[in-house]
């Protein structure tokens, strides 16, 4: 039975199957053109209302009769929040991910790196619930009310009414959601520095964090930005948790003035307003709008960090498989 | 050249400065150790208050009636939610695991040239991308051109986000298959698709079962997507052409409501979905992922 | 079996009394010693790769370690600058002495220690973001070198010691990477030097080299020998004739045979050294 099916195969059933697998292979370039047009199509509408407005513009009203749309505002608080989780997450991954490779010994590395990953698969709706009801109470009662009270009145990163739901904590959500993506990448790039590039620095008398700074940053460097970036992109598009955090203000309010100010990003947006937009409204090419706008910057980002990430990963899978 | 004198001249300019060298090793080693404590303190939290929280909740009428009215002395459960999220997962994956599977076998097999090369690139972008993006993708396509929400929209966004994980780990685990396998099949004169699915296949089976359990884990927790596809019901599935509840949407909306209830309710849904995704990933770790270390990107990703 | 036994370990008190110091006709002078192995044991994974060997370096010489290959000459070799405890798994015991002092009595010692033993790699390592001078000069950064000038002077006086000065003094800002195989090795050797080491060691440093280049480093060798206490381990048997004034044979983990050049190739006393020395296996 076994040689009758082994034979079954006929040069034109080789390439039908080789056409098949040709097919779903490219069923993934083909999603990512039809998003284009479906969201390019679907928000036409807006870009056709407002023009360049919707970009730059920051009113926002959906009443219907006095309707105009600006998404300057959510723009620049996506790139607030995720630049500030940034700030906060990239740092921290780093440390993470030298402990990882260069220090932790061989049982604490896969303890840690399984803890680390594990961070990574909780999803975003854990985080948000946790963040609304747990972690919001205490950054507000021991960081921004404190910062309020000493910095408040000098300051303006620090003035407002601190209330939890702002700027701050969902950048400070969206730092602790990035970290184990960044960590475990850039693990993974500076496992990929070969040990000579080490001996090399030991063999100067160098410690372990000279080893570090001398052999293993400068080999992977471009690697390591690429993972920050990949974090940087996953900030951009995170939605629940900031949803959730971020106070959902809307049109020129939703400027950020301070820290401890609401604000809203393209992502938090869309995903709030939504269920009150009707299909085929402006309102709705709004949102599809920011989405666009999302897409964009998205796309730029990921193609920018997978090319730094799989050249560097690359090299070292290419010595593995020789 | 360097004389014997220039020598001990050099020497006289090194400065003897091992020990604050190695008090600044040891500050950087603390401050790095603090980075993973930190970082392992939000985990330690989450799942402590989940566990906390959702545990009183947990009962049989929970996990399956339906949810009670609004702000009513009966809050009901989440049987729907629970439902809907299986529903979601084993429909998403009728579609994503074979044509991720396919597209992984393509790359392994025949994506050795230019095109192979775009298309992997793509689907690792692919698999970067804001999954609210894929959800108003398939509000247009799907939900738009029915006219009405419903699981087949929900399904769709989902299998898009599946396809590129599985895609991927597929790719890796064949090329961990070693060439001698696909030497010695082709030597017999068998065909290179029976080849694949044969011997491939089988020797790869962990690496694609790894994909597919990871890339369910990172689709039960999906919550963005949802909002736009099936967007929410407090009824049990009844039919095709009508909205469905999930999981991760049924905690938004409780969370959202202001009863003490709701968001204990909220909690106990949390708390059955970390079970569902902490069950899969460190069943993947445990029976699966001793094959780590070949370069393989099994990344464990989270749902948006 | 007791007897069997018991022949085993008068041959290894034999062993020890002819390995212990290296064999020479000029018994009456008093050698000068600059670094000594004692009782080295080490492993990977519990496997032991160096079973208690002991040697004595000479000052200002060049000894050989030769051997068929995983006879442990290069885990014996990474021992002696304490870079083999480095590698996931390893172990160590045993005491180097480096002018009387162990190097392995607490770390911070490694540290301070490894500056005066220089090493040089099998395959040429050098750092490729840096430009050949930072190179040369990345080890007097970290030695507190603050003076630009004396950088310089050393940096130029490395590089005509491995004779790479006369190549590269133009294009000093060049990446080290951009410098041919054997250059690059040349390069890794002033990095070594730049950091005024007393001891040289040397892993196989032209093994990925081509002829050509190996003969520059091996008259390097021959001039460097002058100041330094070198220690090289070749698996290249007229390498070892042509650069060095004592060899130590190795054979599964175990020091054979140790004394003059001369004496290990032309008449060596034990049977298994005398097989190698003839090719008979390698």
């Amino acid at each position: 039975m076994e040689t009758v099916k082994l034979r079954g195969g006929s040069p034109l059933y080789d390439k039908i199957f080789k056409i098949g697998a040709a097919i779903a292979a490219t069923y993934v370039l083909a999603i990512i053109v039809l998003i284009v047009v479906q969201l390019v199509t679907n928000s036409y509408q807006i870009w056709a209302q407002e023009g360049i407005s919707f970009l730059i513009g920051s009113d926002w009203n959906a009443v219907e009769g006095s309707e105009s749309y600006g998404a300057a505002p959510y723009i620049i608080g996506t790139f607030v929040t995720a630049g500030l989780a940034m700030l906060i997450g990239v740092p921290l991954s780093m440390g993470i991910a030298m402990f990882l490779s260069e220090l932790a010994p061989k049982f604490l590395r896969s303890i840690l790196s399984f803890i680390v990953e594990l961070l990574a698969a909780i999803p975003s709706i854990i985080y948000g619930l946790w963040g609304l009801f747990v972690f919001r109470t205490y950054l507000l009662n021991w960081v921004e009310t404190p910062l309020n009270n000493a910095f408040g009145g000098s300051f303006w990163l620090f003035s407002g009414t601190p209330f939890g739901l702002d700027i701050f904590t969902a950048s400070v959500v969206l730092a602790i959601m990035i970290i184990p993506t960044i960590a475990s990448i850039s693990r993974e790039i500076m496992i990929a520095v070969p040990n000579s590039q080490r001996e090399a620095a030991y063999m100067l008398g160098a410690t372990k964090w000279e080893v570090f700074k001398m052999a293993v940053v400068p080999y992977s460097k471009s690697g390591l930005v690429g993972a920050s970036i990949l974090g940087l992109g996953r900030a951009v598009g995170e939605t629940m948790a900031i949803t959730m955090l971020i106070g959902n203000a809307t049109g020129q309010s939703a400027f950020p003035s301070s820290l401890f100010s609401p604000g809203q990003t393209l992502s938090s947006i869309i995903a709030n307003e939504f269920p009150e937009a009707s299909s085929g409204s402006l309102h709705m090419a709004a949102l599809i709008g920011c989405g666009l706008i999302l897409f964009i910057i998205a796309i730029v980002i990921n193609i920018v960090a997978q090319l730094l990430v799989s050249r560097v990963l690359k090299t070292h899978q290419g010595a593995v498989l020789v | 050249m360097i004389t014997i004198e220039q020598r001990a001249e050099f020497r006289k300019h090194f400065r003897n400065n091992i020990s604050s060298r190695l008090i600044t090793d040891k500050i950087v080693k603390g401050i790095v150790f603090g980075c993973v404590l930190l970082a392992i303190i939000p985990l330690g939290s989450i799942l402590l208050e989940i566990v906390r929280n959702g545990a009183p909740v947990l009962s049989i009428e929970f996990l399956t009636a339906p949810p009670g009215a609004v702000g009513s002395d009966d809050p009901g459960g989440i049987g729907p939610a629970i439902q809907g999220t299986l529903m979601l997962i084993g429909m998403s994956s009728l579609i994503g695991v074979p044509v991720g599977v396919l597209g992984g076998i393509f790359l392994s097999e025949y994506g050795n040239n230019k095109y192979g090369q775009m298309i992997r690139f793509f689907n690792d972008v692919l698999a970067e991308f804001p999954t609210i993006v894929i959800g108003l993708f398939a509000f247009a396509v799907i939900v738009l051109t029915l006219g009405y929400f419903s699981i087949v929209a929900g399904m769709f966004a989902l299998s898009v986000i599946m396809l590129p994980i599985i895609t991927r780990t597929t790719e890796e685990s064949l090329k961990l298959v070693p060439v001698t396998y696909r030497e010695a099949g082709y030597a017999l004169g068998i065909k290179r698709s029976v080849v694949i699915f044969r011997i491939l296949l089988t020797s790869a089976k962990s690496g694609l079962i790894t994909g597919i359990m990871l890339s369910i884990a990172r689709i039960a927790g999906e919550t963005a997507p949802l909002i736009f596809t099936i967007l929410g019901n407090s009824d049990f599935f009844s039919g095709f052409d009508q909205p469905v509840d999930a999981l991760p949407l049924r905690i938004y909306r409780l969370a959202n409501l202001p009863y003490d209830t709701a968001t204990a309710q909220g909690w106990g849904g949390a708390l059955i979905l970390i079970l569902i995704i902490l069950t899969l990933n460190v069943g993947v770790r445990y029976l699966f992922l001793r094959k780590r270390g070949g370069g393989g990107r099994f990344r464990i990703a989270a749902g948006g | 079996m007791e007897e069997v036994a018991d022949l085993e370990s008068q041959q290894v008190d034999k062993m020890e009394t002819l390995t212990r110091t290296p064999t020479t006709q000029k018994s009456s002078e008093e050698p000068r010693y600059k670094l000594i192995a004692e009782d080295i044991v080490a492993s990977y994974n519990g496997i032991q790769a160096v079973k208690k060997v002991n040697m004595k370096f000479r000052e200002k010489a060049v000894t050989a370690l030769i051997g068929p290959s995983g006879c442990g000459k290069t885990t014996f070799l990474r021992c002696l600058n304490r870079m083999h405890e480095l590698t996931k798994s390893a172990t160590v015991t045993g005491k180097v002495l480096l002018d009387g002092q162990d190097l392995y009595s607490n770390r911070e010692d490694a540290i301070m220690h490894r500056r005066k033993i220089g090493m040089v790699f099998q395959k040429p390592n050098p750092f490729p973001t840096m430009s050949i001078y930072d190179n040369v000069a990345a080890g007097l950064k970290l030695n507190g070198v603050k003076d630009k000038k004396v950088m310089d002077q050393i940096v130029q006086g490395c590089l005509e010691m491995v004779y790479l000065w006369d190549e590269v003094k133009h294009d000093l800002k060049k990446a080290g990477m951009s410098l041919s195989g054997g250059q690059q090795q040349r390069l890794c050797i002033a990095r070594a030097l730049a950091i005024q080491p007393e001891v040289l060691l040397m892993d196989e440093p032209a093994s990925a080299l081509d002829p050509i280049a190996t003969q520059k480093i091996e008259e390097m060798i021959n001039e460097l020998k002058k100041e330094y206490t070198i220690i090289i381990v070749t698996h290249n048997m007229q390498q070892a004739v042509r650069v060095s004034d004592y060899t130590g044979f190795m054979y599964l983990g175990d020091l054979v045979e140790f004394g003059e050049t001369k004496q290990i190739f032309e008449n060596p006393r034990n049977e298994i050294t005398a097989k190698y020395v003839q090719g008979q296996f390698g």
